[in-house]
């Protein structure tokens, strides 16, 4: 992983998996989608390491709100999500905030995969490959309330580190990040939490080989 | 403007400071924007007027050019795998991509309120208002709305990923041209960018030319900058066959 990414960590999170009110495995390039109380912690946790697990959070209570990838970009005046940052929504509220860490900087720049942008940047004959904005629409299919492809906007990719460079340039730090590293949110609104399990074998965001991630939620 | 530049011009118009704008760019044509004073900023989103829910995409944007900012030769890409604009000429050298734009909490947080009852037109508008009243128009809302281009301004990012805004990246006359690559339902706005730290409400008018393309050429910088990009425009083409 890079070495900058590293720096940024917090100290251990105190919680228990024992005291989890919830607490289950997403398998490997998988989607997930999940209603988060206001006050509860969220963990996701990278269990086989070096697994990016592209998020988007929406209002429980009107989906037209929704996480913001600019809003939350310029409130913070950084690009990277990291302890501490407020993950703010298209109205300009804090929906969750980042309570622990032990990535670094995650992305939320790059976006998520698609059937039609693996065949812009790797072959027009990649259409085929399993993605994760077809989990997006899968999961958001199955829910309860109405939401769709026009809900979709730049999303979460933690535990990806995709640095910018002071000339304008996008790169890609993917390396290896060893099993075990999660990232805490507390939620600070009720929230739906959509979740792909990133199913890219095309990059090495998920080091070549996409691995289950594990889903915690605690009651505080 | 020069001759050569008048080539196919079908008009031109100003879009007024604080004001937006909506155009439907048709494939072959191209929108000429000039800057009218310096540190002009004008917002844009961008949609395939044919199916708005396909949009352009900030991160394939950036993900399929390895870039975070954008000038002439790169190209702007819809969420479906095409392009929805090729950026064929700039002469300010960045435009920003990932710093958003202004709301009507943030303008009366920086600048206080200016209200059409005592001031006019010259009242305070936002960018993100601005957005939302041009959407609903075209039947399109707060769901329709994901990230915006900065034009003419530039926000330079140092190695933590701290944003920094770069005041006097352009000055008046300075212009960017947008070759449309599909039927392309734009949005366009001249609210401050959000992190300009200028003291007052100053917002800067532009001038926008809509011109006939001149025949397409399959050597184009704009195809050729990198093989994503000649992927692109592939699946651009495809889909109007």
């Amino acid at each position: 992983m890079h070495a900058s990414a590293i720096s940024r960590t917090s100290p251990a999170s105190k919680l228990k998996a024992g005291t989890a009110c919830y607490n289950e495995i997403l398998a490997a390039g998988e989607p997930w989608i999940h209603e988060i109380k206001t006050g509860q912690v969220f963990r996701i946790v990278a269990m086989g390491g070096s697994q990016a697990v592209d998020t988007l959070f929406f209002s429980a209570w009107d989906t037209s709100e929704r996480y913001s990838a600019q809003d939350t970009i310029l409130a913070q005046r950084n690009i990277y999500i990291k302890i501490g940052t407020r993950l703010m929504s298209n109205l300009g509220r804090p929906m969750l905030t980042v309570v622990s860490d032990s990535f670094g900087l995650h992305d939320t720049l790059t976006g998520s995969c698609a059937a039609e942008s693996n065949q812009v940047r790797y072959s027009l004959d990649k259409r085929h490959m399993h993605n994760c904005r077809s989990n997006f629409l899968a999961a958001m299919a199955s829910w309860r309330s109405s939401i769709d492809k026009r809900d979709l906007s730049p999303n979460i990719n933690f535990f990806l580190h995709a640095p910018v460079t002071p000339e304008g340039e996008l790169t890609f730090a993917d390396g290896i990040s060893e099993p075990g590293r999660y990232v805490e949110m507390r939620a600070e609104m009720d929230v739906i939490a959509l979740i792909s399990a990133c199913p890219q074998l095309n990059n090495s965001c998920n080091g070549y080989h996409p691995t289950p991630i594990r889903l915690m939620i605690w009651d505080i | 403007m020069t001759d050569e530049a008048l080539t196919g011009l079908l008009w031109e118009e100003t879009i007024q400071a604080g004001a937006s704008w909506t155009h439907v760019l048709k494939r072959g044509t191209s929108l000429r924007i000039t800057a009218l004073e310096d540190g002009a900023n004008a917002p844009a989103i961008f949609f395939n007027a044919d199916c708005p829910v396909e949009r352009y995409s900030m991160p394939d944007t950036l993900k399929a050019q390895h870039i975070a900012h954008l000038t002439g030769g790169f190209v702007l890409y819809s969420d479906m795998g095409r392009i929805l604009c090729s950026i064929t000429e700039d002469t300010c050298g960045w435009h920003d991509l990932v710093g958003g734009h202004n709301t009507a909490t943030s303008v009366q947080d920086r600048f206080g309120t200016q209200r059409f009852q005592e001031h006019h037109n010259a009242f305070y508008r936002n960018t993100r208002d601005n957005f939302l009243m041009e959407l609903a128009n075209w039947g399109l809302g707060l769901r329709d709305l994901s990230a915006n281009v900065n034009f003419f301004s530039k926000v330079q990012v140092d190695t933590d990923g701290n944003l920094t805004y770069i005041p006097g990246n352009s000055k008046a006359g300075d212009y960017v041209e947008l070759r449309a690559e599909m039927n392309v339902l734009m949005v366009l706005d001249t609210g401050q960018h959000p992190l300009d730290p200028a003291p007052q409400y100053a917002p800067a008018a532009v001038r926008v030319a809509v011109k006939r393309n001149a025949a397409d050429s399959a050597v184009d910088a704009c195809r050729m900058a990198c093989p994503e990009n000649t992927r692109g425009f592939i699946n651009t083409e495809r889909y109007f066959l």
